[in-house]
């Protein structure tokens, strides 16, 4: 039973070695002194404090900190000690608190050695005070008793030790408030405050804590302790004004976002919005006209008097004049805002970051390798068939939330019969080979590892930009045994990965583990493939993307249909793609079907090798 | 200036200089009314509910609520759904923003709902009231007091329908029982 003491109010103690266990929100000087049967402290000799810490029978901490166990052996003290006062002070000086009241009230609690807790105290109350006597042990009939005291003094430890009746007060509280300094210059780095930078230790004198002129003096500092203040974003530029009677002129950048690549991303995402939006509006009220109309000539033909005759051909023309109108005012509609949003792409377009740019555009030739990764990826570009010369660009979150699943099968859509099967698993491997490249191009050096599995090796043309620059930092892996040890060595790093992440313990990973995120792009599934390697397989495809392990399938769905619907949620765990233009994509908002067309280099481009051979120099440098 | 709507009562959103409204707002404040006797502290929470329905030919072609807080189109947005009500602070606690320029052609009326989700009458609620504040400028254009409203549950709150070229508004104020705007259809309907 632990008992929570009151001010003034005793507890019992029933063994006599004990612990005093102290904390406090900031960091705090603990010292006891030990008096005789009148209550007063004899000399300098009966105080234990950070400069004297161990005394017969008492131990206590050598700093300042925010936590203290004092340690008490009542037996060892000298048999005239008939109070043992533990005080607490605030450090002097350093831009510390200088008063107990802007801290959360101490907390003081008298322990066995094991911990069990005999009774605590709060020490509520305080003010201006910055020392003050917690608790006070003395002895009652060769018995020994703790009581809460809670006594504070505003003169701090000096005033403290005179009321006890110490000669010399004045000295000893020099020579504690010295020794606090000296123990904290030797400390190491204090761990970030938990609380207010206010409460941080106090750094030596050479190091003065950049202390704000705290506004208005509050004790409350409400800004981050461990953030540097950030640089407020610059403004996002401001559109020109727009001449009147016109739509303002569109501006890149022109959305919200801490940095540029943000507010790009964000308007992108906007635009993507918009134009489903104005899409759904469009194609509502062209329904709604071909519905009227069928409503109408229904009622021309239910009633048999007007039927037929002239009468019948005008409500006929009249209905259809009308679904004409109304159809040719919802396009006039649509046809603004495309000329709007087109406007506006042509002027995003350009000021887009390698990362969410299309292959020809001239920020690819300026690449430099970057030195953080980017918020998204350019997978490709969608359009509608209301306005095919809109393109949005796809942009995906990085690092990638799902696997990539290339569909070298038939296409669904209109294209379907312009392209033949092996030309198909030509061009799948190739925008496969577009995506791995931008994905190393935008990652810093270092931080992507691609691996391929090629059982037949039958993607060799297309892998030749990754091999012969060096980004492929191993062949292909080829042959059912080649497969099943690359698919090993992955599920072994999602493995450790997961046991590090889960336990906390990220940097005992073992040596040979490659932190960086790693792309598996896989060719020809399921040729050799065993049961075990697919299993693998669906494992690196749900737990991977956590880990940072990417799968990338080149894949015909038909080719692996001998695996039944087994394989059917590792289609679904992946983002399916296509290598030539397909409407398979839905949007978020009101699901209209895109088409998806695949960021691909412009054929006789090298842009590609280009910026792989720099990504190669890049990491020769960096000895990767 | 605010006109305090009665019912039936239209008004044009022609601007005072000639120009036409593009953007409302219909905004829905309420407190819950405080019960009387022993513990006449204690206030049950209220949940009313602004939904907008849109109308093309007479049919309802879209609905925002608090379930699909967009129109497909994109020209009618609800803030999100408020579960309780304000604290007496007068402000929209619900709000359902207009873009009337980007409104469909062939919608030609919108008429905004009030029900109580949680079943309370009018009558247990405090300070509610809706209003349609011009977007643009944040100037109020009319105002409808709901308090005190009796024993019903959810009301006919306005309609904004297409007049020539531009927009009215037409207080509507008819009362009606329901849970959601599926309910108040029936009520809906004769007021087009």
């Amino acid at each position: 039973m632990t008992a929570e003491l009151v001010r003034g109010q005793n507890h019992p103690l029933s063994g006599t070695r004990l612990e005093i266990r102290v904390s406090a929100e900031g960091p705090v000087v603990a010292g006891a002194t030990l008096a005789g049967a009148n209550g007063t402290v004899s000399g300098a000799d009966r105080v234990a404090h950070p400069a004297s810490h161990r005394l017969p029978g008492l131990e206590v901490s050598r700093q300042a900190a925010a936590d203290h166990r004092l340690a008490v052996d009542l037996d060892a003290l000298p048999e005239d000690v008939h109070r043992v006062h533990v005080l607490l002070a605030l450090p002097a000086g350093a831009g510390g608190p200088t008063s107990f009241g802007v801290l959360a009230a101490p907390f003081v609690a008298v322990t066995e050695l094991d911990g069990a807790e005999i009774a605590t105290y709060t020490i509520t109350d305080l003010g201006a005070e910055s020392a003050v006597v917690a608790v006070e042990l003395y002895r009652r009939q060769d018995a020994w008793k703790v009581r809460a005291v809670g006594q504070g003094y505003a003169g701090g430890l000096a005033a403290l030790l005179q009321d006890q009746g110490l000669e010399r007060a004045l000295e000893t509280a020099a020579a504690i408030n010295e020794a606090v300094t000296r123990g904290t210059a030797r400390a190491v780095a204090p761990p970030p405050p938990r609380t207010a930078p206010d409460a941080a230790p106090p750094r030596p004198a050479p190091d003065p804590a950049p202390q704000s002129p705290a506004a208005g003096g509050g004790p409350v500092d409400y800004r981050h302790p461990r953030r540097a203040t950030a640089t407020p974003p610059a403004p996002a530029p401001a559109a020109p004004p727009a001449e009147p009677g016109q739509p303002p002129r569109p501006v890149a950048g022109d959305a919200n976002g801490w940095t540029m690549d943000e507010r790009l991303y964000n308007q992108v995402w906007g635009m993507f919005e918009d134009l489903a939006r104005s899409a759904a509006a469009y194609r509502s009220a062209v329904d709604f006209a071909e519905s009227r109309l069928e409503q109408e000539l229904d009622k021309v033909l239910s009633d048999p008097a007007t039927r037929v005759g002239p009468a019948a051909d005008a409500a006929r023309a009249e209905a259809r004049a009308r679904q004409a109108s109304l159809v040719e005012q919802a396009r006039a509609v649509l046809d603004r805002d495309l000329t709007q949003l087109t406007a506006e792409a042509e002027v995003v377009e350009h000021a887009l970051p390698p990362a969410f740019a299309r292959w020809d555009n001239p920020v690819w030739h300026g690449y430099q390798v970057p030195l953080e990764t980017p918020m998204a990826l350019r997978l490709g570009d969608l359009h509608l068939p209301e306005g095919t010369g809109l393109r949005i660009p796809m942009l995906v979150r990085l690092p990638l939330e799902r696997g990539l699943w290339i569909d070298s099968g038939r296409p669904t859509g209109f294209e379907s019969a312009v392209v033949d099967a092996t030309e198909l698993r030509r061009l799948a491997m190739e925008t496969a080979v577009a995506h791995a490249a931008r994905l190393l191009a935008v990652y810093p050096v270092g931080d992507f590892t691609v691996h391929v599995i090629d059982p037949a090796g039958a993607a060799g043309t297309a892998l030749a930009p990754l091999l012969q620059t060096g980004a492929l930092k191993e062949p292909p892996a080829a042959g059912a045994q080649g497969v099943s040890a690359l698919l090993q060595r992955l599920t072994r790093r999602v493995d450790l990965v997961q046991m590090a992440v889960r336990s906390g313990a990220a940097d005992s990973l073992p040596p040979d583990v490659d932190t960086a995120e790693q792309l598996l792009i896989v060719n020809d599934f399921p040729h050799g493939f065993d049961d075990r390697a697919v299993n693998q397989l669906r494992y690196l495809a749900d737990e991977g993307p956590s880990v940072g392990v990417h799968l990338m399938m080149v894949a015909d769905r038909e080719d692996a249909r001998g695996y039944g619907p087994v394989l059917d949620p590792l289609w679904r765990a992946l983002l399916r793609i296509t290598p030539v233009p397909d409407d398979h994509l839905a949007d978020p908002w009101v699901g209209h079907t895109w088409t998806y067309e695949p960021s691909l280099v412009p054929a006789g481009s090298d842009v590609v090798r280009q910026v792989l051979q720099r990504v190669g120099q890049a990491r020769q440098a960096y000895g990767i | 200036m605010t006109v305090n709507l009665s019912k039936g009562q239209g008004i044009s959103l022609q601007k005072a200089d000639g120009g036409t409204l593009t953007a409302v707002r219909m905004g829905l404040g309420w407190q819950a009314a405080p019960r009387r006797g022993l513990f006449g502290s204690r206030t049950r929470e209220i949940d009313l509910d602004a939904s907008a329905v849109l109308f093309a030919g007479g049919q309802p072609v879209d609905v925002v609520f608090f379930r699909h807080l967009v129109s497909d189109d994109g020209s009618v947005r609800h803030t999100g759904d408020n579960l309780v009500g304000g604290a007496g602070t007068g402000g929209d606690d619900e709000a359902i923003l207009v873009d009337l320029q980007r409104v469909p052609v062939h919608i030609d009326q919108i008429v905004f709902t009030v029900n109580s989700f949680t079943g309370q009458t009018f009558s247990e609620v405090q300070n509610a009231f809706c209003r349609l504040v011009d977007e643009t400028n944040g100037q109020e254009l009319a105002r409808y007091t709901l308090d005190g409203g009796g024993a019903y549950t959810a009301q006919i709150m306005a309609k904004v329908h297409r007049s020539g070229s531009g927009w009215a508004m037409t207080a509507i104020g008819t009362p009606a029982n329901g849970k959601t705007f599926q309910d108040l259809m029936p009520a809906i309907l004769p007021s087009l």
